[in-house]
C-alpha cells in the first residue's frame, strides 16, 4: 500500500507571527519546521504500510524558499521520498492554488493508495486544502478522521462529528484527513535522522507542474486593510497567598452569578 | 441587488443558531437563499422567518458526506442559471467541506475564519489574526460567487418576522468515484447540562491539571456554578476529555458571561474561543501567561492549592 503524506513547513509557533509589511501575508521566510498537525498524518501513513506489509509513504510540500528542514522531519520518522514545490510565484497563494499544486506533485508520484493531511494547518488553518485537493484529484474524502483502517480496498473511519463521531466506510483510493491525537507521532530516532539525509527531495517549481498563474495573480482576493482590534482592558492579577479563592468569590458575587 | 445564499443546517428538528445567524446577516446584505443538504420541510418556515425568501433542498443525501453531495447539488443549481454573488458558509465540519468542494468545481477562491462581511464596491470579509489582535480585511476579486465561511457568534441572530419560503428541489447529481464515503453509524457523545456554547458560565481546564483525574475539579465547580466544562486543545488531544468539551479555533467558540480558565497558559488556538466572554478568570501558575493578557481577574497561582478551596467554599453557601 503506498501512502503520500501532505506536509507543510511552517515558522516556529513559538516565535511570534508578523505580517510582510508590502503584501500584508503572514512571513515565511526564516528556518520552517514540520507542522506538528501533519506529525499525526506521517505516522498513521507509516503505521498503515507497515500493517499493510508493503508498499512506501511519500511526501508532498509546497514552500516558497526551497526549505526542506521540515520534510527530513518527516523523513526521518520513516517516510521514503519527497516532491518539494518550490517558487517564489507561489509566494501568496490561495487555498485553492495550494491545492492544485499538490494535486500536480501527488500526481508527478504517480498517485497512491491513500493521501493523507492534517485537518488544518497550525500558522494559516484555512483548513480547506485536503477537501480541495481530494475534489481536484477526483477522489472520494473523508475528513476529520479520528480512526482509520483499511480493510481490503476500503477504509473504515470514526469521523470526528460536532455532536460525536460517524463511522464511514469509504473505497481506495482515496483521500482523508486526520485530527491531532488520532495516533502518537513517533521520534524520529538518531538512525531515523542520518537515514533522512540521504532521501530524496524531488524540487520542482510550479512551471514544472505546469501551474499558472499561481501566488498573488491568481488568488482572487486582495488585502485591503490591516487593523488593531480593540484590546480588552488590564484586570486585576494576584499573586495567590492562600486566599486567591476568596477574591474568585467575590469577582462571582459582585456579578450577581452566586 | 446583491443574491446571498447561506448554507443552512439543521439540528434536532430547527436550523442551527449558526444558520440563524448568518440568515440574519444575509438579509442585511440582500435577497437570501437558504440552501438545505437534507429535507427541508421541517426547518423551511423558521429559515423564512429568519429572512429566507427562497430554499433549496438536496432531500436526504442517503449517507454521502455533506461536502461531495451538497457542493454538487450547488454546481448544479449554479449551473442551472440561478447564480448567487455571495454564499456564506458557517466555519464547522459540514460548511469548510461543502464549500472547498465547491471551489474547486466552481475554480473560485475561499475565505474562512471571518467575523463580518461587507457588500459595496465589491465583497470584504474580516478575520481575525494572532490571537484576536490584528483584524484584516480582505476584498474578493474575480468573479462571483464569492465564498466566504464565518465563525459562529459572528452576529446576533434575530427573527425578521418572514414569511413561510418557496421550497424548491436542488437534488444531488450522479457522484461518480468521489461519492464513494458512506456513512454506516452515527454516534453521539452524551453530556449532561447546559450546552457548552450555550453556557451562562463555562469553567475550561488545560494542562496545568497536571494529570487527567484532576479535571473532575473542573466539572465539579461547572456544576456548582450551572455552568458547563469545557477544555483546551491540549488535553483534548490528550485524551483526557472528548472533542465536544474543546474550545478554540478548531473546537466551540464561547462567549459565556464569565469564563474560568483553569491551568490554561492562553495559546493563540484557545484564546480565539473564548476572547470574547464577557468576564475572565484565569487561574495559572506562571505569571507570564498569556491568558493573563485578557483576564478581568487572574490568581497567579496552582489550580490544585486555588480550585479545592473556591469549591468548598462555593458547596458552603448551599
Amino acid at each position: 500500500m503506498n501512502v503520500i503524506v501532505c506536509v507543510k513547513q511552517i515558522p516556529d509557533p513559538a516565535t511570534p507571527g508578523a505580517l510582510d509589511a508590502g503584501t500584508k501575508t503572514l512571513k515565511r521566510d526564516g528556518k520552517l519546521i514540520l507542522d506538528e498537525s501533519d506529525s499525526y498524518g506521517v505516522e498513521m501513513a507509516l503505521q498503515l504500510v507497515d500493517a499493510a506489509g508493503g508498499g512506501e509513504v511519500s511526501l508532498v510540500s509546497m514552500a516558497p524558499n526551497g526549505e526542506v528542514s521540515g520534510m527530513r522531519t518527516a523523513l526521518a520518522m520513516g517516510a521514503a521520498k519527497g516532491v518539494l514545490v518550490s517558487d517564489p510565484a507561489l509566494q501568496g497563494s490561495d487555498a485553492l492554488t495550494t491545492a492544485k499544486v499538490l494535486a500536480a506533485a501527488v500526481n508527478k508520484l504517480g498517485g497512491a493508495d491513500l493521501i493523507i493531511a492534517a485537518t488544518e494547518s497550525s500558522d494559516g488553518y484555512t483548513g480547506t486544502v485536503p477537501e480541495q485537493l481530494a475534489e481536484v484529484l477526483g477522489l472520494p474524502s473523508v475528513t476529520f478522521a479520528k480512526k482509520v483502517v483499511v480493510d481490503g480496498g476500503s477504509l473504515k473511519v470514526d469521523r470526528q462529528t460536532e455532536e460525536g463521531y460517524d463511522e464511514v466506510t469509504c473505497p481506495l483510493p482515496a483521500l482523508i484527513s486526520v485530527t491531532a491525537g488520532v495516533v502518537e507521532p513517533r521520534y524520529p530516532s538518531f538512525k531515523g535522522i542520518m537515514a533522512a539525509k540521504s532521501k530524496p527531495i524531488d524540487t520542482v517549481t510550479a512551471g514544472d507542474l505546469g501551474i499558472s498563474p499561481a501566488g498573488w495573480a491568481g488568488a482572487g482576493q486582495e488585502i485591503v486593510d490591516v487593523a488593531q482590534a480593540e484590546a480588552r482592558a488590564a484586570g486585576e492579577i494576584v499573586e495567590d497567598d492562600g486566599e486567591g479563592f476568596n477574591k474568585i468569590v467575590a469577582f462571582l458575587e459582585n456579578l450577581k452569578v452566586i | 441587488m446583491t443574491n446571498v445564499w447561506v448554507f443552512a443546517q439543521e439540528a434536532a428538528g430547527a436550523p442551527t443558531t449558526g444558520t440563524l445567524e448568518l440568515l440574519t446577516k444575509a438579509r442585511s446584505l440582500g435577497t437570501v437563499t437558504a440552501f438545505v443538504g437534507g429535507d427541508a420541510s421541517g426547518i423551511a418556515a423558521a429559515l423564512g422567518e429568519y429572512g429566507a425568501s427562497k430554499v433549496y433542498a438536496t432531500g436526504d443525501l442517503g449517507g454521502k458526506l455533506p461536502g461531495v453531495a451538497v457542493s454538487a447539488a450547488m454546481k448544479a443549481v449554479i449551473d442551472g442559471g440561478d447564480s448567487p454573488d455571495v454564499i456564506l458558509f458557517p466555519q464547522n465540519y459540514e460548511g469548510r467541506d461543502v464549500m472547498s468542494r465547491l471551489s474547486v468545481k466552481l475554480d473560485r477562491t475561499v475565505l474562512t475564519n471571518n467575523v463580518d462581511i461587507s457588500v459595496g464596491d465589491g465583497v470584504s470579509v474580516t478575520t481575525p489574526i494572532f490571537g484576536g489582535n490584528t483584524l484584516v480585511t480582505t476584498k474578493f476579486s474575480g468573479s462571483a460567487p464569492h465564498l466566504a465561511a464565518f465563525r459562529p457568534k459572528s452576529f446576533a441572530a434575530e427573527s425578521a418576522g418572514g414569511a413561510a419560503p418557496e421550497v424548491v428541489a436542488a437534488p444531488v447529481p450522479e457522484l461518480g468515484a468521489t461519492g464513494g464515503a458512506t456513512v454506516t453509524a452515527v454516534h453521539v457523545e452524551a453530556s449532561s447540562g447546559p450546552k457548552l456554547d450555550e453556557a451562562a458560565i463555562v469553567v475550561s481546564g488545560g494542562r496545568g491539571l497536571g494529570e487527567a483525574d484532576k479535571y473532575a475539579m473542573v466539572e465539579e465547580l461547572a456544576k456548582l456554578l450551572k455552568g458547563a466544562p469545557g477544555a483546551s486543545r491540549a488535553i483534548v488531544d490528550a485524551g483526557w476529555v472528548p472533542y465536544s468539551y474543546q474550545v478554540g479555533q478548531t473546537g466551540k467558540v464561547v462567549k459565556p458571561g464569565v469564563y474560568i480558565a483553569a491551568g490554561i497558559s492562553g495559546a493563540t488556538q484557545h484564546m480565539v474561543g473564548m476572547k470574547g466572554s464577557k468576564n475572565i478568570i484565569a487561574i495559572n501558575k506562571d505569571k507570564e501567561a498569556p491568558i493573563f493578557g485578557i483576564a478581568d481577574l487572574g490568581i497567579v497561582g496552582d489550580v490544585h492549592k486555588v480550585l479545592p478551596k473556591l469549591i468548598e467554599a462555593l458547596q458552603a453557601r448551599g
